[in-house]
This record gives C-alpha cells, sequence and structure tokens, in this order.
C-alpha cells in the first residue's frame, strides 16, 4: 500500500508481528543478541522468561515504595506526636496525651496508604506513562496487541537502526507481519500527520 | 530469582492422580476471552439488565429521600435511642464493610497464595469492595447527625486550634476505612489498565475509543511496562493482605475497647476477619451466580470456581461457628456475672429470635458444603449464600444492639425498634450498591481478560526450555501452591 502524499514522512518504528509466546520469545533473544537499544516487546499478558530475554534488569519500584512506605511511617508519628503530645495535648482516661500503643493502628494505615500511593505512581512514573500518543498506535495491526498477538518494534532512533538491514533483520525472524512506521515531519504550521504503510 | 512472573506464575500441569481437573474449558483463546467478556460493554443491553437496573435504581431513589428526610429532621427519626445508640445503622456499616473483604482476600491473598482460579473472579470481587466500601462509609457519616461536620474526624487545621483525639478507635476507624478504600481503588484501576487497552482497541466509536482511550492512560502492552506493573500488582498485593486483616481488626476495637459486656472481648479481631471474609464470599457468590447466567460466562467462571468458593465459606463459616462457642466458654469461664448474663440474654432474652437466626444462617447452612451434591448444586449455592448474607448482617445486629440494651442498671434497659427510616437507609444502600454494581458490568470489563489470558493453556513459552537455560530452581513451587492448571 503506497499512497502519494505531499508531507515528507520519516520512518519512526519498525513493527513484526508474531502469534505464539514462543515464537516472541526467541525473537526477542535475537533482537537483543543484535544488539539494539530502543526496542520494545508488546504483549497482551506478560509472559514467562521475557525479562531474561531481552536482557532487562530488575524493577527498581520496590526501593520507591520502602521509600514511600517510611514516609508514611514518619509522617503518621510525628504528626501524632506533634497534634495529641505537644499542640493540643488531650487527657482522657488518665492515659498518656501521646502513647506510641495508640499509635499504632494509624502508624500502620499510614504506612501503607502512601506505600501504595509509591507502588501506582512510581509504576506509573517509571512506565512513563499516561502516554496517548506513540508511534504504534499508527499502525492499524497493533490494536491486535490487546488481544491476542505479540509484537516486537525497534524505534528509529536507535543507534543501529537502518531501513533495510533491520527490516531484512526482521524478515529473518519470520514474523507474520512486519510493517514500517511512519509519521509525518513536524511542520511549522501544525502538529504532524500520520501515516502507516503496510508492507506484507 | 529474576524471573518470577506473580501474575502467571509457574505453570504446572493438573494432577491427574489425585483428581485435578482443567479449571477452564479447552476451547478457550485469549481472543475468546476478549470478545466473550468486552462484548458484554459493547452489546446493547439486555432486558434483564435493564430490570435489574432498575430496580436497583427505585431503591437508591429511596435512599435518597431517607437520607433527605433525616438530614432535614435529624437522627431522631431513627429508632435508636439511649441505651441503644448504635443499631441498625452502625450494623449496616460493618456488613457492608465487612462484604467488602472477600474482594481484597481474593485479589491479594489468593495472589499471593498462588491460587491461579482466582483470575476469573478477582475484577468482580474487587469491584464488589469498592462499592461495599463506599456504602459502609455512608453510615458513619449520616449517624454523626450532622454530616457537615465530618472533617472533625480528619487532622485538618481549624479555627478552634483543636486535633482530633488519636486515642480513639473510632479516629482509628476513618484512618482504616479511608486507607482501605483508597487502596483498593488503587489497586483494582492497576488491574484494569491492561483490559481498558483491549476495550479501547476493539472500540469503533469515537466515544468508545475516546472514554476507554483516556482511562487505558496509553497502555500498549510493552514488556519494559509489564516489568514494572507486575511488581507494582505484587507489592499492591502484599500491602493490601495485611490491610484487610487490620481494616475489620480496627472495627472490631470500636467494640472491644469498650467496657460493655459482649463488646470487651479480645477474641473480635479474629473473629471479625472471619466472619467479613464469610460473608463477602456469599455476596459474591449471589452476584457472580446472577453474573454468569445473565452475561454467559460460564466458560470462566465455572462449576470448579464456584465450588472453591463454597469450599472457602465451608471454613469460614465453621471459623465464624467457633467463634460463637468460644465466647460462651470465655462468658462462662471467666466467673464475671455482667459478661455472663449478657450471653445468656443473647440467646434466650428479648433478642433471642435474632441470635437463633444468625447461628442458623451462618453455623448451620454452610454444613451443606461438607458434601459435594450439595456445594455442586447452583439452587442450593444460591440460597445458602443469601442465607449467609443474611445470617451476617443478624451477627452484627446481635453483637451490637443486645449488648447495648441491657445496660448496667435495670432502670436503663431498652428495646430497639426499627423506623420506616431505619429500614429505607438500609434498603437504600442495597439499592446504591446494585446501581454501581449494574453500571460496572455494562460499562467495565467484569473478568480480568489478561490474567485470565496469561493462565491459559499454551499462553506461556515452553517452560522447559527456558527452566533448562536459566537453572532457575525457583521454578519448582511446591504442588500445593502452583498446582492449579488453567
Amino acid at each position: 500500500m503506497t499512497s502519494a502524499s505531499a508531507v515528507s514522512t520519516r520512518p519512526v518504528l519498525l513493527l513484526a508481528e508474531f502469534e505464539t509466546p514462543d515464537a516472541i520469545i526467541g525473537a526477542a533473544e535475537h533482537v537483543r543478541n543484535a544488539g539494539y537499544q530502543k526496542w520494545d516487546v508488546h504483549t497482551p499478558y506478560p509472559v514467562h522468561g521475557m525479562d531474561a530475554a531481552m536482557g532487562l534488569s530488575d524493577s527498581r519500584l520496590g526501593w520507591i515504595v520502602l521509600a514511600c512506605g517510611l514516609s508514611g511511617l514518619l509522617a503518621a508519628v510525628s504528626m501524632m506526636q506533634w497534634m495529641n503530645g505537644h499542640d493540643y495535648p488531650l487527657v482522657i482516661g488518665g492515659k498518656p496525651p501521646a502513647a506510641y500503643a495508640s499509635m499504632v493502628p494509624i502508624m500502620f494505615e499510614l504506612t501503607v496508604l502512601i506505600a501504595a500511593f509509591g507502588a501506582t505512581f512510581g509504576m506509573l512514573g517509571l512506565n512513563q506513562i499516561p502516554r496517548h500518543h506513540h508511534p504504534v498506535f499508527y499502525s492499524e495491526r497493533f490494536e491486535a496487541c490487546s488481544n491476542d498477538k505479540f509484537f516486537i518494534s525497534i524505534e528509529a532512533e536507535d543507534a543501529q537502526f537502518d531501513p533495510n538491514a533491520t527490516r531484512a533483520f526482521l524478515e529473518g525472524l519470520t514474523p507474520s507481519y512486519l510493517e514500517l512506521v511512519e509519521e509525518a515531519e513536524p511542520s511549522p504550521a501544525g502538529h504532524p500527520a500520520s501515516r502507516a504503510e503496510g508492507m506484507r | 530469582m529474576s524471573a518470577v512472573h506473580p501474575i502467571g506464575g509457574p505453570i504446572a500441569g493438573p494432577i491427574a492422580e489425585i483428581g485435578e481437573t482443567r479449571l477452564l474449558p479447552a476451547h478457550l483463546t485469549p481472543a475468546l476471552v476478549s470478545e466473550q467478556v468486552t462484548s458484554v460493554t459493547e452489546r446493547p443491553a439486555r432486558w434483564g439488565w435493564w430490570l435489574y437496573f432498575g430496580i436497583s435504581l427505585l431503591f437508591l431513589g429511596v435512599l435518597a429521600v431517607s437520607v433527605s428526610y433525616l438530614f432535614w429532621e435529624g437522627i431522631g427519626v431513627w429508632g435508636n435511642n439511649s441505651p441503644i445508640a448504635w443499631a441498625w445503622d452502625i450494623t449496616n456499616f460493618v456488613w457492608w464493610i465487612g462484604i467488602g473483604h472477600a474482594g481484597t482476600l481474593i485479589s491479594a491473598i489468593l495472589f499471593l497464595f498462588r491460587q491461579r482460579w482466582r483470575t476469573s473472579i478477582n475484577r468482580f470481587a474487587e469491584a464488589m469492595t469498592i462499592f461495599a466500601v463506599i456504602c459502609a462509609l455512608l453510615f458513619p457519616l449520616i449517624h454523626v447527625g450532622r454530616p457537615w461536620h465530618i472533617y472533625y474526624t480528619l487532622p485538618l487545621p481549624n479555627q478552634m486550634g483543636m486535633w482530633p483525639n488519636f486515642k480513639s478507635p473510632l479516629l482509628w476507624d476513618v484512618f482504616a476505612v479511608g486507607t482501605y478504600f483508597t487502596v483498593s481503588l488503587l489497586f483494582w484501576y492497576v488491574g484494569l489498565i491492561p483490559d481498558l487497552a483491549t476495550a479501547r482497541d476493539r472500540a469503533r466509536s469515537l466515544f468508545r475509543k475516546r472514554v476507554y482511550g483516556f482511562a487505558a492512560l496509553g497502555w500498549r502492552g510493552s514488556h519494559r511496562h509489564w516489568r514494572h506493573y507486575e511488581r507494582a500488582y505484587l507489592i499492591l498485593a502484599g500491602l493490601s493482605t495485611p490491610l484487610v486483616l487490620s481494616v475489620h481488626s480496627v472495627v472490631s476495637f470500636d467494640f472491644a475497647t469498650s467496657v460493655i459486656p459482649g463488646w470487651h472481648s479480645t477474641i473480635f479481631p479474629p473473629y471479625f476477619v472471619a466472619g467479613a471474609v464469610f460473608s463477602g464470599f456469599a455476596m459474591v457468590m449471589t452476584l457472580m451466580l446472577i453474573a454468569r447466567q445473565v452475561f454467559g460466562l460460564k466458560d470462566m467462571m465455572t462449576l470448579q470456581h464456584l465450588e472453591l468458593m463454597n469450599k472457602i465459606m465451608l471454613v469460614t463459616g465453621s471459623l465464624v461457628g467457633f467463634a460463637y462457642a468460644t465466647e460462651f466458654f470465655v462468658a462462662m469461664y471467666s466467673g464475671n456475672e455482667y459478661e455472663r448474663y449478657a450471653f445468656t440474654n443473647r440467646a434466650t432474652g428479648p433478642y433471642w429470635w435474632a441470635y437463633w437466626i444468625m447461628l442458623s444462617c451462618n453455623v448451620l447452612s454452610p454444613q451443606l458444603f461438607w458434601f459435594k451434591r450439595w456445594r455442586t448444586s447452583l439452587p442450593v449455592m444460591f440460597v445458602v449464600s443469601i442465607l449467609i448474607n443474611i445470617g451476617m448482617w443478624f451477627e452484627r445486629f446481635v453483637i451490637i444492639v443486645t449488648s447495648l440494651h441491657r445496660d448496667y442498671l435495670p432502670s436503663s434497659w431498652g428495646y430497639f425498634r426499627p423506623t420506616l427510616v431505619d429500614v429505607g437507609c438500609f434498603l437504600g444502600s442495597l439499592g446504591l450498591f446494585f446501581t454501581l454494581f449494574a453500571l460496572f458490568i455494562r460499562w467495565v470489563p467484569q473478568i480480568a481478560m489478561f490474567e485470565v489470558k496469561a493462565i491459559l493453556p499454551g499462553a506461556q513459552p515452553n517452560q522447559h526450555r527456558h527452566r533448562v537455560e536459566r537453572h532457575e530452581p525457583g521454578h519448582h513451587a511446591p504442588p500445593a501452591l502452583a498446582s492449579r492448571e488453567a
């Protein structure tokens, strides 16, 4: 499918579709071994062993959550000590105004609350989402990714990317479909129009 | 241990020797999962849904009228009066909070135990949690009498220069339930993101594309994302597990830290948690039986799922029965006259009928599930699940009202009778719950599609090859934890 268009376009990524989890994990290993850096695997559900196949390190999210949890704990203790122990001491039932024993439930709850915020927003932050625009969405075929198809995308920004050589390399992995996704050059007049070109 | 994938977990086949069978039917494919689940939100609603939604809306209207009248007149229009200052309102609060607990149990605790059958029901149960907690939060709010002053319970700077009393269990409750609601909502939404992306990609109308696209946050199934996503899910499950145990414990502190005979008891936290899980599972069961019938999701919510849930109800129901027995034993053994009177009075006093409804619904009815014949019978489990919901409501009623109606001085004894506004508020809260649920099943994928896809046969790469390559002993989980095959 080719179309004559006045708008000049540039390639942004190559998208290869695979049918099975075995095929995608094998292909991912090849892409990693070929030395690409800016590439990704897109799957409808998490595939086992993909971290190792892609050569990804362990997620750092746990450290973010730990820091958030400790902040929550510290915030709870200092809030209750200051409010009930210092700023407005309340003596009820002859008990000390601020005693740690009675603070335990709220210390726990605030630790969990802030840690959960850390887990959710830390995950979104590490993944850099929400991001509603991404070149993979230019491909109509990519809609199957959230259903039952598996994709590999190699970005044109990768140092090793070459439209012909990378396409030949991906063809060698026997994908069921291969597509060069293009984007209009940004024009001073407005935001870029998009165009996808199916190649197989 | 770099490659532990919590959502899928290691795949071990069904162990035929001990009678295990496939959990999901063999013809189920990932595409079929997307189709069956998402199409519920795409097709025009069936008349059954409209009927259900209409009735729910009617009851929501009852809530609006009851609460408006209550706000206009004040809480004197309820039947509670000294000495029974807590009655249906707090009963409803504890009951609704308890119902929410099953959702978190299914989504978090069963997840940590690698019970993969949870994937078909967790979305559903989590939604139930959120709606149940909304209904629960309504009751303390309207019970304070001046709901526009509810912010006094929060540590907000104010013109009086006062701070809340953090030594009060009622304030712990504010934090516990508030945290529970927030964390449940985050957990639910995080779990929804990939499925919203599926709904977005299937959408044909611009409106649906925009709405689901906005909510899916631009999810593109990237494995670089899945890596953090799965970790976030695992951590949220790990956080929710102690949280859910703490919430009903804190709710029980409202009673246990007082000096009322019948409330002042150390058994309350575990007893309340067991009861909460029990009633929550019963509510999930009631709703699931209706939804799988109406929407034809029997491939994913199989009889085996229902049977496993019945087993959990049998266990937790028996735990609750054991707690009832322990309470009586302790009352007798303590030698405390007031304590002993409180319990004798529960079973034989003016509220004897409530006590025996509670006992027969909660302890006796789940005993049917000892027999496979009953625990795999749809009508039986439907009736029992409703009986359990009734019984657990009466449990809270018995604990609250029978303990309060006999004060230390006989001159301060009383008897609680609900008014029409009491009934309206309770039935109205059911309307709120079912209205939210009706909207949920029409708009949101009600089964966690990506989790079901991940445990389908053949969904994961050939395990043997990768296990041998990486020499990871961790993949051999004990069969008790990882034996459920898709």
